[in-house]
């Protein structure tokens, strides 16, 4: 569990396990760092938008300046914080994440190396690995699919095909090469959101579809999970199980989605004169 | 395009969602004023097919997406998985027994 630096703030407090007769533990879930601040604020720094909880500046696990170059990003960010209760869930706050990512580079991979993972995605996409039984699902898996797989065909001029066998679609070298000059007219921050949501979505061609608008979080998802929900219609919902990836899913897509919008748009107010 | 109904719609969810997070406060919030304010500056529009309100309005479906699954996610959490192991002694009386008490050693 990442803390947040926060100049001198004392360490974690692990509470005490209860014990049970024999000594036996019973196990509790780890305590939770409580939410230490009265007031989230933002103000503009010359890197950009900071937020401020109480009068402290919010820093990234790495200790550094928690800047962010898009006043929404950062009003997002703060309504993250603010809407934690008693405790403080990190595992909720997946803007406040994707910035953390977009700032410290854990991973330390530069631009052509985020690209080339993202592309690599392609080989191995949900939409071009198709069943042959049971029938039913073969078939919805063309009803669906095929209208996206096509959309994207003709947005960005290539062949992109699906495959029945486990070796999986033949990706010629024109399609990979158009993806990738297209991805590297984003910006560095834009293409870490993109990253995340192809591995959320496990799929880079449903990815492009959010990024241009093209389909909602909601169906992206569906679409992502479509086996899933073909058995949940044919076997019944577990909502501990099904529900709570279902909503994990949209909240991690939705955020990348709206992470990449909001760090590679630039909106100018245009007034129109009114006429009479 | 996106399917995503009417921009009405998705303002009143995103405003109810920022209600659930915020409280009773709601109004004086950045991310209320934000959302108002763009809206607001998107709405007098000659065109039929304005772009720039198009992507206001995949913005905020998006937003309001990422809220609502967020506190689902939450409540299901809370629900199901926030609880932890059961203690010995639970775990005895969900088969009716009682675990034993013996002086000056186990139990």
């Amino acid at each position: 569990m990442w803390r947040q630096a926060l100049g001198r703030l004392p360490a974690l407090a692990v509470r005490g396990r209860p014990l049970g007769p024999g000594g036996g533990r019973a196990y509790a879930p780890p305590a939770e760092r409580k939410r230490f601040y009265q007031n989230v604020s933002i103000s503009q720094g010359e890197g950009g938008f900071e937020i401020n909880l109480d009068h402290r500046k919010l820093k990234t696990p790495q200790a550094k300046l928690f800047t962010v170059p898009s006043e929404a990003l950062a009003i997002a960010v703060a309504t993250e914080w603010d809407s934690q209760k008693d405790t403080i869930k990190f595992y909720t706050m997946h803007l406040t994440t994707l910035c953390n990512t977009a700032l410290d580079n854990p991973t330390q991979r530069n631009k052509v190396q985020l690209i080339r993972a993202a592309v690599k995605f392609l080989e191995t996409d949900t939409l071009c690995y198709r069943v042959e039984e049971p029938a039913a699902l073969a078939e919805l898996q063309k009803k669906e699919w095929d209208p996206i797989v096509a959309w994207a065909e003709k947005r960005y001029n290539v062949t992109i095909g699906s495959s029945t066998s486990i070796m999986g679609p033949n990706i010629p070298a024109s399609t990979r090469d158009t993806f990738i000059s297209h991805l590297a007219s984003y910006n560095m921050w834009a293409l870490q959101g993109i990253e995340y949501v192809i591995t959320q979505l496990k799929s880079l061609i449903l990815s492009m579809g959010l990024i241009d608008r093209h389909i909602t979080v909601e169906k992206a998802v569906l679409l992502s999970r479509l086996e899933e929900e073909y058995q949940i219609q044919r076997w019944g919902n577990v909502e501990w199980a099904h529900d709570y990836d279902l909503c994990e899913l949209r909240a991690r897509a939705a955020a990348g989605t709206l992470f990449v919008h909001l760090c590679s748009e630039s909106s100018t107010v245009k007034h129109k004169l009114l006429q009479d | 395009m996106a399917a995503l109904g009417s921009p009405l719609r998705t303002l009143r969810g995103l405003l109810r969602e920022l209600r659930y997070v915020s409280g009773r406060a709601y109004r004086d919030t950045a991310a209320y004023r934000h959302v108002l304010a763009a809206f607001r500056a998107h709405r007098v529009t000659s065109e039929k097919l304005c772009r720039a309100q198009q992507e206001l309005h995949f913005q905020a479906a998006t937003y309001l997406c990422l809220l609502r699954s967020v506190r689902q996610h939450q409540a299901l959490h809370r629900e199901y998985h926030g609880r932890g192991e059961r203690s010995p002694e639970e775990v005895a009386g969900l088969v009716g027994f009682r675990l034993p008490r013996q002086p000056g050693g186990k139990g």
